[in-house]
Formats: structure tokens, sequence, C-alpha cells
């Protein structure tokens, strides 16, 4: 199968990469750029591990072509901590204690990210609605929706 | 600062047991910095990928590789064939059968390996595995148990006909693996005869899996230089990995290092050893390079550790007020094609002899058989300790069809038969020593908090209007912490588990236990656990679990073991340690150590104000200064061989409401109260009881594996396969007592499966209940929407 070249903006970086055309960008992500921190949990788009950002969307990438990725903002989990720190999402579910296993983090945190952008002052049930493409199996939610509440309330702050 | 005030302050810098210390793996999960196996990449490394079954039950009639070979990219296709020679075609399971590494002229269930390619990236070896032609000849298929113990049934298991004696007991048909017995049968049966009143209740608790996020995986690297072989694994067992791979590869144990890397979650899935690991090991050793192997979402669920598929019947002799005088639990447990259970070698119904749960009940008698099926090989503990889950769910069960029957209120005959805490420790009558409990105080906080009484009134009052309420109880005991290696081992080695603790002279320490934590946060509590014996700040101390080559040998972490016996290793090392830091406090101060006193972090001299040295100046002190004769350094083993199980224990109550028109239910409330000793982390207690209720409300409601009757499995992806969002998720309340265990040298008793094992029953409970006042006395899992809307039809509400 003949390759091709893609480009896009990964965590703020332009890069260019040589792909079969049915390559899927969590294996681009995970294989060829080295950015393991997006998982894969079903390759069906049910559990939401491998969710990463693609220009303000919320997007899982066991089910995204990289060639569709040309051009794009692409953002993963690597890329939310700034020079500044942690992103506040990533402070909430430490703080709140919304991970056990870690497995599921990543893309909760990349859909915990652009669900406070699209609706930056939820209640439990727009919370719970959000984020419910993807699944964790340690926690029961509880303390996820606890951290996305509190991250809530920071981001307001700032 | 006042001397109050001053000991406070030491004691928070520790960040000791009891306080709710942030976790220190949390730094690199959120970052994307956690190290997984499929994360693991090796110069050179192949992809591993499986040609599987299609059908349930077939003969192979050939296999044709050349296709497949003859992909660019492709570098081995392996068959039973190839496996032959090196004898590792059939591999031995943990409970004494056998199972094949890749099918031998048969395949005895659908998604069953049949050969393994191997390719130079996984689109490639997804590629070739469509080019391996292989021909079947499809056989009859036995899925229902009961069928596969009538006479004419067809064999399974042609291997082991002519093979009348099993592991476990003479077998009385060639589909029959097992039958145990623990009790006393006659005695029981009389008390049955005599009885006031007798319950028999048939219920089917189905087949389901664990399903983590994380599916399994390996890669193994062969080095052929050194005869040394590295296996990054998902494993909740990396050492007892180790040996397996020892005994079948005949490499011994000293050049065989299994790391189990982060893991994504076990939940009892990366307990056994599966064909795609052996296989993985194998053609990294024939190709001389790294091979990987990861199954996907359908292999998964498909094939990796079914847990329970248990058809039990729970019987209750009592007399007309309710007490109980002798249970009766007969069970045809459905194993798959291969017996592959994972459970101590003595248990091949695991620890189900804990059925008489937290009741006080003079004789009892258990019957197990086990039987083939063309279904997949597994039978692991799901968040729960060795069938204990299938145990508290027939007692717990039966109870309410014995309250139903005599009409009496659900609390108020567990409070008749409860065990009275002046009983503990109490001997239950088929043969384990319930250590402690609280369990009449434990039931009274929960019916207060909840308004139990209030609840009935409300669920009276909605009858009337014919809706349907259901209030649920359940008041378990789980048997956790295997085990005594008295009566638990794993293939002859005795379930102890370990702990090394190393103090380096600037006082900070590194420790090494033979669990592996999956999530339960070991990196954050064991630390805390040294921290409060050694007086180190827990920041100080770094934990390391899950490499063969540096942390000593154990048995690993599933069945709520880690804190139960690996947390006790821990402390019993810390408290080795103690004893020769005194010494070296009293060769210090110049004192006998008789004169000192533990304070927080340091030893003082007993009414001597300020003559004291803290843990870290002893530390120091043990690298070049100790006392005459005594050898340097601060460090100590323990393998922590535990005198019994733990019991921790629950009473967990659900408050139900479904829709008449559409059968969808409403979690509305669900209370759970946890007494699990002496707490080390509330904030990680919290969370693993919230885990633990979802995957509870996960099986209870929604989770299956239903076979048609081909022995095609109709639910192996999440589409079908049940695992709860957000949304569906109830909100969970928790709540403790602290009842310690007198045995652990910590009084901790283990926690993350008793709200799997309490919950499931509960929900149960809290469906039928909805029901019960139209004649229902039980329901078979799952309780999903169009099964409820079907009753309602039946009963017409």
């Amino acid at each position: 199968m003949a390759k091709q070249h893609v480009s896009f903006n990964l965590n703020g970086k332009s890069v260019d990469v040589l792909v079969e055309p049915r390559e899927l960008l969590i294996h681009t992500l995970r294989e060829n750029l080295n950015m393991t921190g997006a998982h894969i949990g079903c390759e069906s788009s049910h559990c939401g591990v491998c969710t990463v950002d693609i220009d303000g969307q919320s997007v899982k990438s066991c089910t995204f072509l990289t060639v569709q990725a040309q051009g794009s903002e692409v953002l993963s989990v690597e890329g939310l901590a700034t020079t500044d720190g942690l992103h506040v999402v990533q402070q909430a579910f430490v703080d709140e204690h919304g991970l056990q296993c870690g497995f599921c983090t990543p893309g909760m945190l990349l859909r915990a990210y652009r669900f406070l952008q699209e609706n930056p002052n939820p209640t439990e049930d727009e919370i719970r609605w959000g984020m419910s493409g993807n699944l964790c199996r340690c926690t029961g939610y509880q303390n996820i929706v606890k951290a996305v509440q509190t991250a809530a309330q920071k981001l307001q702050q700032a | 600062m006042t001397e109050v005030a001053d000991k406070q302050t030491r004691e928070d810098a520790l960040q000791g047991m009891g306080c709710s210390r942030k976790r220190v793996e949390d730094a690199r999960f959120i970052q994307g910095k956690g190290n997984y196996t499929d994360d693991v990449k090796m110069p050179g490394m192949l992809f591993a990928d499986m040609v599987r079954s299609p059908y349930a039950h077939a003969r192979i009639i050939s296999i044709n590789k050349e296709k497949a070979l003859a992909l660019p990219g492709v570098h081995a296709v392996l068959t039973a064939e190839d496996l032959k020679p090196l004898n590792l075609h059939w591999m031995p399971t943990l409970a004494g059968d056998v199972q094949a590494v890749l099918a031998d002229e048969k395949v005895h269930f659908q998604y069953q390996e049949v050969a393994v390619v191997i390719a130079d990236d996984r689109y490639i070896a997804a590629d070739a595995i469509d080019l391996v032609e292989v021909e079947y000849e499809e056989l009859p298929v036995l899925i229902d148990p009961f069928k596969a113990m009538e006479p004419e049934a067809p064999i399974l298991r042609e291997d082991l006909v002519g093979k009348m004696t099993g592991a476990h007991s003479e077998r009385k048909h060639d589909n029959h693996i097992f039958n145990w017995q623990v009790g006393e049968k006659d005695a029981t049966d009389r008390v049955f005869e005599q009885a006031e009143v007798t319950v028999s209740q048939d219920m089917y608790y189905h087949r389901v899996h664990p399903c983590p996020l994380e599916t399994c995986g390996c890669v193994a690297s062969f080095d052929k230089v050194n005869g040394h072989l590295t296996l990054y694994i998902t494993s909740q067992a990396p050492h007892v990995v180790r040996t397996v791979v020892s005994m079948l590869s005949g490499l011994p144990e000293s050049k065989v290092r299994v790391i189990s890397p982060d893991i994504g979650g076990g939940f009892g899935n990366k307990v056994g050893i599966y064909p795609g690991y052996v296989t993985a090991i194998v053609a990294s050793i024939v190709l001389g390079v790294p091979v990987k192997w990861v199954e996907d979402r359908m292999e998964n669920i498909s094939t990796t550790a079914f847990a329970r598929d248990y058809h039990m019947t729970g019987e209750i002799a009592a007399d007309k007020d309710g007490r109980i005088k002798a249970l009766r639990v007969n069970v045809l447990a459905d194993h798959g094609a291969f017996d592959a259970c994972a459970d101590p070698s003595k248990f091949p119904a695991g620890l189900l002899h804990i059925c008489t749960g937290s009741y006080d009940i003079p004789v009892a008698h258990v019957n197990v058989d086990g039987v083939y099926t063309n279904k997949a090989p597994g039978g692991v503990a799901y968040r729960c300790s060795f069938r204990v889950t299938e145990a508290v769910y027939v007692i717990e069960r039966t109870m309410d069809v014995l309250a139903q029957k005599l009409g009496i209120d659900k609390a108020e005959i567990r409070r008749r038969n409860f065990i009275r805490n002046d009983q503990f420790p109490y001997q239950t009558c088929l043969g384990w020593e319930i250590d402690s409990g609280d369990y009449h105080n434990a039931l009274e906080k929960v019916l207060t908090a909840v308004d139990y009484d209030g609840l009935r009134r409300e669920q009276e009052e909605k009858r009337a209007r014919g809706e349907l309420m259901g209030i649920g109880l359940v008041t378990f005991t789980e048997i956790v912490g295997a085990g005594p290696s008295r009566n638990c081992d794993i293939l002859g080695v005795g379930m102890f588990d370990s702990a090394e603790i190393r103090i380096h002279p600037t006082g900070s320490i590194m420790a090494r236990m033979g669990t592996i934590t999956q999530g339960q946060g070991h990196q954050t509590t064991y630390a805390q656990i040294i921290a409060t014996e050694l007086g180190i700040p827990a920041s100080e101390i770094a934990i390391q679990e899950g490499d063969t080559d540096t942390a000593p040998y154990g048995l690993g972490t599933y069945g709520s073991r880690s804190t139960p016996v690996g947390g006790a290793a821990t402390a019993v090392a810390a408290r080795k340690i103690k004893a020769k830091a005194q010494k070296i406090a009293a060769h210090l101060l110049e004192v006998s150590e008789d004169d000192l006193e533990w304070e927080i972090d340091r030893f003082k001299v007993k009414g001597a104000p300020g003559q004291e040295k803290t843990m870290k100046e002893i530390a120091w002190a043990a690298y070049n200064n100790v006392p005459e004769g005594m050898e340097p350094g601060l460090e100590a083993v323990d393998y922590y061989d535990p005198p019994n199980f733990t019991y921790p224990y629950g009473v967990y109550l659900c408050v139900i409401d479904i829709d008449k028109d559409t059968g969808e239910t409403d979690i509305r409330r669900f209370y759970a109260l946890d007494d699990c000793g002496t707490r080390i982390n509330p904030m990680i207690i919290d969370g693993q009881i919230h885990g633990g209720l979802n995957e509870g409300f996960a099986v209870a409601m929604g989770q299956e594996m239903p076979f048609d009757e081909q022995g095609n499995l109709m639910g192996n992806t999440l589409m079908d396969y049940f695992v709860p969002t957000f949304v569906e998720t109830p909100k969970w309340e928790t709540d403790y007592l602290v009842t310690p265990s007198p045995h652990h040298p910590l009084g901790a008793k283990g926690v993350a499966e008793s709200p799997h094992v309490g919950s499931i029953p509960c929900f149960t409970s809290a469906v039928v209940d909805a029901f019960s006042h139209l004649g229902v006395t039980h329901m078979n899992m799952p309780h999903t929407a169009p099964k409820l809307w079907k009753k309602v039809q039946e009963l017409g509400v």
C-alpha cells in the first residue's frame, strides 16, 4: 500500500509522518510518534481511552484515520501540562482521587478538558452525559464527577 | 511549640496509616507517562496475532499457511504441529487440567487459538491471519452443562477418554471434571427431614467477564546470547508466571525475568497464563527477536478468563421463627472446555464454603460438580476471592427467600441469625474461623441511616398505587487474604507474600513487595504502613513491585490479598528493622534497650527528656556506628504466611424503582457500610468501594455472555457487553465500622472486593423485592429492562 505524508500539529509542534492510508491515528501517535499516553481499549469507539482533541473536538483516535488529521491541531495528554505546571483538570483528578489504574485517565482528561470549554458551568447530570463516551472500570465515576466539578470551579475562578 | 503540637506536626509529616494521602502514582498517569505493556517498544520487535476458530466444536482437517507466509512482512505461522516437538502444544492449568495452547486436532470453543502469525507490525499480522486457511469439520456442540452430563452427550475432551480420575475426584462422565463436597451430608439431610420450615431456590449465576479496559498482552524478548528471557506482561502474579514459564520452557528461573509494568485494571482477568503469552515466548525464542502479543477487545471477552457460570440451589432448614438449622448448597459449575479455574489447588470450587455467611448455622453441606462445555476456559475470581461472590449470592438470596416464606422482614431474619460479637472467633460448620465482626451494630447503623422503616412505609404506599419499588438488603461476610499455606497453594507454592525494606544511610527507604498494583495504589499505601511503623515520611519511601529480578517472591494481587498478606509482610519486615534500630539507639544513647520507648519517629529514653534518637539518626549510625558484633545496614525481608484468612464484612442497602412501562430501573439509593478492619487510606478505600460497587452493578444489571445453540458468543464487544457509563452508574453512599482483625499485624482485612461481592446480591434483592408482594422469590441476573418488562407483563402488574 502506497504510503502518504501527513502533516499536523501535535501538542503545538508540527509533525510529518509517512503512513499507509489505512493507518489509524492512535497507532501513529503510539507507534510512530512515541506518544503512548492515549491507549487502546476497544478499537471500536466505545471506551474512549484513546480520546484526543482535534481542532477543538474530542475524537476517539482508534477510529480516526491518520490521513484525516492533515493540517489539524491535535492535542494529546502529553500536551496538557505547560511550563506553568499541570492543567487544572489534571490537578483536579489527583485532588479528587479521580483515577486508579490510570488506563482511562488520559482520555478522561482530554474529554474533561474539552467538555469544560463546551460547558464551563455544568450540572452533575450534564457532566455525566458529557463524559459518557469515556468508560472507567475502576472508579465508579463518582470521583471523576467530583474532579470535573472541582476543575470547573477552578477554571471559573481563573 | 507545645509538646502536643510538636507531636502532631511530626505525625502529620509522616503521612502514615489512616490519612488520605494523595496518590504518588497519579503524577505519571495524568501526564501520559504510565508504562503499560503495550507501551513497551523494543528494537526489532515483531507482532503476534491469532487465527481463531469460528466454530465452538470442530475437528481441524487441515491448516494451510502458505498464503500467509507469502505475505511480505510475515515471519512465521505457528500451529500445534509446530509446538509439538517442544511439547508446548498443551500446557498445564492452575486447576490440574491441561489446556491446548494452539488447537490440537480439535477446537473446543469459539475463538479458540488455532494458529499464531508473527509479522513486522500489527497491520500485516492482521492481514495474515485472514490468509491462513483452516478447514474444519463441525461437531455437535454442548453449551448447556446439564445436557453435557446426559448419558448420550457427545464427548468433548477426547484427550481425557479413559482417564476417569481427575485432579480432584473420580469423574462420573466423560464431560465431568470433578465432584467436590464439604460439610456433613447425612447430618444436614436429617435436619432438613425434621425441619419446621424449609426453602429451596434455584438460581443461575451467569457467565460474565472482568473486562478491564486494558486487555491482556505481553512482550517476550529472548536474548539468544545469554539465554535470558525477559517477559513484560499484564500479570497480577508475575512471580508465579516466572515459575510457570520456567517449568514450561526448561529455562532456569534465574534466566527468566518477568515484569508486570503498569496494569490497566485486572479484576481477575490477569491471573492466568494464556496461549498468547506462551506463543509469544516460543516465537521470541525461535526467532530471536522480541515479540509482542496484545489481544483486542473481542478476544479479551471471548477467550481470556470468564467468571461465575454457576447453576446453584440454595436450601435452608429453619424453625418457624426463622432461626436457621441447616444449609444445603448444590452447584453445577460450567468450567468450559478446559478446567483453567484460578483457585488454590486444594479448592476446585474456591472458597465457596464461606457460604454460611454472617450467620450462626449449625450444620451444612456443599456439593459441586464441575462440567466441561464448549465455552472458553477460565473461572477466575472477578473482583472477588475465589468464588466468594457465588457463596455470598447463594446465602443472601436464600435468606431472602426464607424471610419471604415466613413473612419476616429481611432485616429481622438476619438479626435473628447473625453470629453474635461474643461468638468470635467463630468456627463455621464448614471449617472456617471467622476472626471478628460486629454484624448487629453494622445492620442497625445502616437501617438508621436510610430510615428503613420509612422506606418500607413508602414502599407500601407505592404498592397501593400499583408502582414498583424494591429494597435490597445484604449482610455479607467475605473470606480474603489467601492464604495460610497449610491449605492454600498455587501449583504447590504456598500462598504467602513478601516484603523487603531497605533503609538508606540518609534515612530514605526502598521497599519491594511480591504483590503488584493494578490501580489499588500500593505505591501510596504500602509507604503509609512503613511510615507509621518506622517513622520515616511516606514521601521518602519508594515502593517497587512487579519485577521478578528485584522483588521478593510473592503470589501477587487478587482475592483482596495485598493488604491482608503483603501488608502484613510489610509491617513485620518493618518491625524487624525497628527491633534492630532499637538496639542501635540503645548503643548510641548508652542505655539498655528496655529503657527506650518509641514515639512517632524516634526512640526516647524513658523519663529523660531530650535523650532520643530519630530513625534517621539511627539509619545513619547503622552504616557507621553499630554495637559490637552487629552487622551494619538496616534492612529486612519478611515472607508472611498468614495464620488465617481475614473476614471483611458489610451491610448494603439498595432502593430501586422500576418503570412498569419500560422495565427500566432507577437505583435511587445505594448505601454501603464496609468494615475492613484498620483503614490505611480512607480516600483510597472509598475509591475502591465506588469501583467495586459499579462492577457489581454491571454484573447484576447488564453483563452477560450469552451463547446460541451453535456455541456462538452473542456479546463480545463493548456494544453488547455492558460496561456502565457515567450515565447509568448510580451514586454511592459509603459508611464504615472498624473491627480490627485480631491476627493481622495491622488489624487490616482488605477491602477492594467487598463492594463487588456484596452489591450483586443486593441489586437482585432489591429487584425481587419490588415484585415480592406478587409472590416472586427470585429472578436471575442480569436484571435488564427487557427482562423486567416481561416480568411485569407476565404478572399483569
